[in-house]
């Protein structure tokens, strides 16, 4: 089983869903990313990702293998596009299925949290009013912010979950 | 307004001890010439006005005094004292610095370098082939690399390698392998005539080991120094800045910070190291890791999946 891979196309939730099925679990938990029209008080019109695919496969299976080890669940999968994507589009997918449903949460949880963090993926933004700007890069490096660099990432981190939610 | 970069003059250091050949290596006769009559022939053809340098106790030295001579000024330290003392001399020369001890040499190499000289660099240099490191004794040391000569000899330093490793000397790599390999032995004498034989020549390769015994790797430096050759991949923020996708960079860096710091004058990169996460082929590591030849390395900024 693919425990974490890049796509370039359109994701199918009911066809990821179907890899996880299992007569031994009894409850399934699924997170969907989905590219949302605003960030940081601005319109976002697209987005586009780039992938460092070597390390990231690498980096993704170790997450979602740790995940299984770590909270005893059957299966878990996670799937992230590359490429450029519209607003509503699903942009990361994570499943986990299990014999009850508290760790299949907790497991899902750490998945998403976990990748959004460590693999290398990044997200430029295109937006309604003609600019650009990869997250978590620019407003950091603009002159004048260096005494803010720490502040950015914590506030980066604390906002770890908010796509989709 | 451009300007024309500046004239290049000849250097032929000839100020040497010979200990180990234990004869005086200017006076040698190599392709029936004395090694310092053939570099200063050599360095004649392709330089407007040519140098031999010397120690002050060598001024009145029959060989020597055949030619026009700059003493040098700082006794005892070596050819960088020669460097220094051609540069006062002339402030606004380049200076074409030869070893006299190069047998192999010809003028096809010099016209090689002088060709690919980037004057808005400190220095130009072949790249070893015995050790990978610049050669400094067929250089060419720009008028701007003045000051950092005379500091370098301030800072109590002689080796002009390490000069040449520590500034941002522009390197090439040899057009002819064997050309600048020297003789410093009775022994290395010996084959190097042998090669050459009584006409001159050398006779070709036969293959990818010459056979030279004892020619090659009279010098070396710590391994850490090398210079190695790098394959960097940028992606996104990284990308951009860089205006590609990759590059592959001759480097002596040790590191991945010291490379990122190299990269960092390159381009316009602003993200701070603290910000960044480093992989080298395909896996994350420290900064402190040791760089090898051939390998591959990603800077990744900040992430943003999901």
């Amino acid at each position: 089983m693919t425990l974490f891979r890049f796509s370039d196309v359109n994701l199918d939730p009911a066809a990821e869903r179907r890899l996880l099925e299992d007569p031994a679990c009894g409850g399934f938990v699924s997170f969907e990313g989905w590219v949302r029209n605003h960030n940081e008080g601005l319109e976002v019109r697209r987005l586009e990702y780039e992938v460092f695919a070597a390390l990231g496969i690498k980096e993704g299976e170790r997450i979602v293998a740790d995940a299984i080890k770590k909270f005893g669940v059957e299966r878990a999968a996670c799937v992230h596009r590359g490429g450029s994507l519209e607003i509503g589009d699903l942009a990361v997918w994570v499943g986990v299925s299990s014999g009850h449903r508290g760790e299949a949460f907790a497991a899902c949880r750490y998945i998403i949290d976990e990748v959004k963090h460590r693999v290398p993926i990044w997200k430029k933004e295109h937006y309604v009013n003609g600019d650009s700007g990869w997250v978590n890069c620019e407003a950091c490096a603009a002159p004048g912010h260096d005494h803010e660099h720490h502040e950015h990432h914590e506030h980066a981190h604390a906002e770890a979950g908010k796509l989709g939610s | 307004m451009t300007s024309s970069p500046p004239p290049v003059f000849g250097l032929i250091l000839a100020g040497g001890m010979s200990r180990r050949m234990q004869t005086d290596k200017a006076a040698l006769e190599i392709h029936g010439k004395q090694q310092l009559e053939r570099a200063f022939e050599l360095a004649s053809s392709v330089c407007a006005k040519t140098f031999v340098s010397v120690r002050a106790d060598q001024l009145t030295d029959p060989l020597r005094g055949r030619f026009p001579t700059i003493a040098d000024q700082h006794p005892g330290l070596g050819p960088i004292a020669g460097i220094a003392a051609a540069q006062a001399t002339y402030p606004e020369a380049a200076w074409l610095v030869l070893a006299c001890d190069l047998p192999f040499l010809t003028t096809a190499t010099l016209k090689f370098l002088l060709e690919h000289r980037d004057p808005a660099k400190p220095a130009t240099a072949f790249i070893s082939t015995s050790d990978g490191l610049p050669e400094p004794l067929c250089a060419v040391w720009e008028p701007s690399s003045r000051e950092a000569v005379a500091a370098w000899i301030a800072a109590g330093k002689q080796c002009p390698r390490k000069l040449l490793i520590n500034s941002a000397t522009h390197l090439l790599k040899q057009p002819d392998p064997q050309a600048l390999d020297n003789v410093n032995t009775p022994e290395e004498y010996s084959a190097a005539s042998a090669l050459l034989g009584a006409t001159g020549h050398r006779p070709p390769a036969t293959g990818p080991d010459l056979g030279l015994p004892g020619l090659a790797a009279t010098r070396s430096l710590p391994p850490e120094a090398q210079i190695k050759t790098l394959r960097i991949q940028y992606f996104a923020l990284f990308r951009e800045q860089a205006g590609r996708g990759e590059e592959t960079l001759e480097s002596t860096a040790e590191t991945p910070a010291r490379l990122y710091a190299e990269l960092q004058r390159r381009h316009p990169f602003k993200l701070q190291k603290e910000q960044l996460r480093v992989a080298v082929n395909t896996d994350f590591c420290d900064w402190q890791t040791s760089l090898k030849h051939g390998d591959t390395v990603v800077f990744i900024p900040p992430v943003a999946g999901g």
